[in-house]
C-alpha cells in the first residue's frame, strides 16, 4: 500500500457521487477549510463530478494567505538590517507588503533565503554565526511544532543566532469567526487533515455542540474528500452533527499529544491579525517570555511605517467564502499568479490562485 | 502549505530518518512522534514526521467505500 493511489480509483469515485446524488435531496453549502483541499478538489474535477445542488466553498486555510501585510512589513524591515539573514518558506517571499514583498526586497540587497523545513533555517544560523538568522514562521497546527521542536534543538546545540518571527496561526478560533458570519449559511466544514492530525477532534466539537453544524476531518485524495462530503449529507439529514474522522489513517480523535507537547513548551496562544479578516482573539502563537532571547519582536528594534491593505483586493472576502475570486474587478487582470496583487493569488493554495490554474468560475 | 506527504522510512539513526517519499530519499526529523521504525509509513512535513500512517484504518476505509459502493472484495487481500 502506498497510501495515495488506492484512493484516485475513478469508478469508485462514480459511485460515490451517485450514492451523494441519492441523498442530496436539498441545497448543502460545505466549506473547506484548508487549501489543500482546495488544490484537490479543483484537481480531481470533483466540483463538476458533484450535483449542483452541493457547493464546496474555499476558507481561510492557506497560511500564506492570511499572513497580514503589518507581518509582512515587519519581515521586510528585519530583511534589510544589517547582519541578518531572513529565511522563510517559498511562497511567503512573494506576498506583497505595503510597500514591498520580500521578493522585492532580496532584489534589493536584502539577505532573504527560501527554506524547504525551519531545520534548514537552524543550519544556516550554526554555518554563520556571526549573523542573526531569523525565521519568519508560518503556519498553521500542521507546521508550528515542527518550528518549536527545531527551536529546541536550537537551544540543545547553544545556537544563539537563530530567532523566530512567529506569526503562527490556529485554525479553530477562525473557523468559529466564520461561524459567525451570518451572511455565509454554511451547513458544515470539510475539516483541516493535517492540523487535526496534530490537534485531533476536541477542539472542533464547539462546531456541532454550539452552533449545531456538521464536521468531518478529510483526507485529501479524490475518494477521501468524496466519501467525507457524503458524511456530511448524512450528519445534517439524520439530524445528529456531530466531528468525525473520515481520514483515520493520519488522524485520531486525540491527535498528537507528542507534537503538541513540544509545541507548549515554547509557544503560547496569543491573538493574530488574519489577512483580510481582522484580528481573531487566541488564534495565534507567540514565544512564552522565557525564550523571549529567540524572539525577533523582541530582540530587534524592528520599525515600520503604517501598514496599508492592498487597494482593489477583496481577499478578506474571499478567505470567509463570501465571495468567489472572480467577483474581483482584479482577478486575472492586474492579478495573475506572476503578478500577485492580494496574498490570496500567491500561494498555489490560495482560493484566487486555484481558480485562475484550474480556469473555474 | 499544510501539505503532508506518506513516505516510508528505511533507515533511523538518532533523531533522524531517511524515509522514501515517492521515490526521493529526504532526511526526515523524528521529534514529535514517538516509536517510528524502519518500515513504517510516515506523513512528513516541513522535514519533520507528524504521524505515523495507521495501516489497518487505512485498510478499513477503504473497506468502508467498497462496502458503499456495493463491492464485496476484500481490501486486505489485494495488498
Ligand atoms: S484576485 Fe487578486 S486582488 Fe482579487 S481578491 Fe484575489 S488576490 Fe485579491
Amino acid at each position: 500500500m502506498k497510501h495515495v493511489d488506492e484512493y484516485r480509483d475513478s469508478a469508485l469515485a462514480r459511485v460515490l457521487v451517485d450514492g451523494i446524488r441519492q441523498v442530496a435531496d436539498r441545497p448543502f453549502k460545505f466549506m473547506e477549510v484548508c487549501g489543500s483541499h482546495t488544490v484537490a478538489i479543483f484537481k480531481s474535477g470533483i466540483r463538476d463530478l458533484l450535483p449542483r445542488n452541493i457547493s464546496l466553498i474555499s476558507g481561510p486555510g492557506c497560511p500564506v494567505c492570511v499572513t497580514s501585510v503589518e507581518d509582512i512589513d515587519k519581515a521586510a524591515a528585519i530583511a534589510g538590517m544589517d547582519g541578518v539573514v531572513l529565511a522563510t518558506f517559498g511562497d511567503m517571499v512573494r506576498v506583497p507588503g505595503s510597500r514591498v514583498s520580500l521578493q522585492k526586497a532580496k532584489a534589493d540587497g536584502a539577505d532573504v533565503r527560501v527554506v524547504y523545513s525551519p531545520f534548514d533555517a537552524l543550519k544556516l544560523a550554526q554555518s554563520d554565526p556571526s549573523r542573526k538568522v531569523v525565521f519568519l514562521a508560518a503556519g498553521f497546527e500542521t507546521t508550528s511544532p515542527a518550528v518549536a521542536a527545531t527551536l529546541g534543538r536550537a537551544i540543545e546545540a547553544g545556537v544563539k543566532n537563530f530567532l523566530l518571527l512567529s506569526v503562527h496561526k490556529t485554525i479553530p478560533g477562525a473557523m468559529r469567526a466564520l461561524l459567525d458570519t451570518p451572511e455565509l449559511g454554511l451547513d458544515g466544514f470539510i475539516c483541516p487533515g493535517h492540523v487535526s492530525t496534530i490537534i485531533g477532534t476536541a477542539p472542533y466539537r464547539f462546531i456541532a455542540d454550539e452552533y449545531r453544524r456538521a464536521a468531518v476531518v478529510s483526507g485529501f485524495e479524490p475518494l477521501d474528500i468524496l466519501q467525507s462530503t457524503l458524511m456530511l449529507i448524512e450528519q445534517i439529514r439524520e439530524g445528529r452533527p456531530s466531528v468525525e474522522i473520515q481520514y483515520r489513517r493520519a488522524v485520531s480523535e486525540e491527535g498528537n499529544p507528542v507534537a503538541r507537547g513540544v509545541l507548549g513548551r515554547y509557544f503560547e496562544a496569543s491573538d493574530a491579525n488574519w489577512r483580510g479578516i481582522g484580528v481573531i482573539p487566541g488564534s495565534g502563537l507567540k514565544l512564552k517570555t522565557e525564550y523571549a532571547a529567540y524572539d525577533a519582536e523582541r530582540v530587534l528594534d524592528i520599525k515600520i511605517g503604517e501598514s496599508r491593505e492592498t487597494r482593489g483586493c477583496i481577499c478578506g472576502m474571499v478567505l470567509k467564502g463570501i465571495k468567489n475570486p472572480p467577483e474581483c474587478r482584479l482577478f486575472g487582470k492586474a492579478c495573475t499568479p506572476e503578478t500577485p496583487v492580494g496574498a490570496c493569488m500567491v500561494s498555489f493554495e490560495g482560493s484566487c490562485a486555484a481558480y485562475y490554474k484550474y480556469g473555474a468560475r | 502549505m499544510c501539505i503532508g506527504i506518506p513516505g516510508r522510512i528505511i533507515k533511523i539513526d538518532g533523531r533522524m530518518a531517511t524515509v522514501d517519499v515517492g521515490g526521493a530519499m529526504r532526511n526526515i526529523a523524528l521529534d514529535l512522534i514517538e516509536d517510528a521504525s524502519p518500515g513504517d509509513y510516515i506523513i512528513a512535513h516541513a522535514g519533520f514526521a507528524i504521524h505515523k500512517v495507521d495501516e489497518e484504518e487505512a485498510i478499513k476505509t477503504l473497506n468502508m467505500i467498497r462496502e458503499i459502493t456495493g463491492s464485496v472484495e476484500d481490501y486486505d487481500a489485494a495488498f
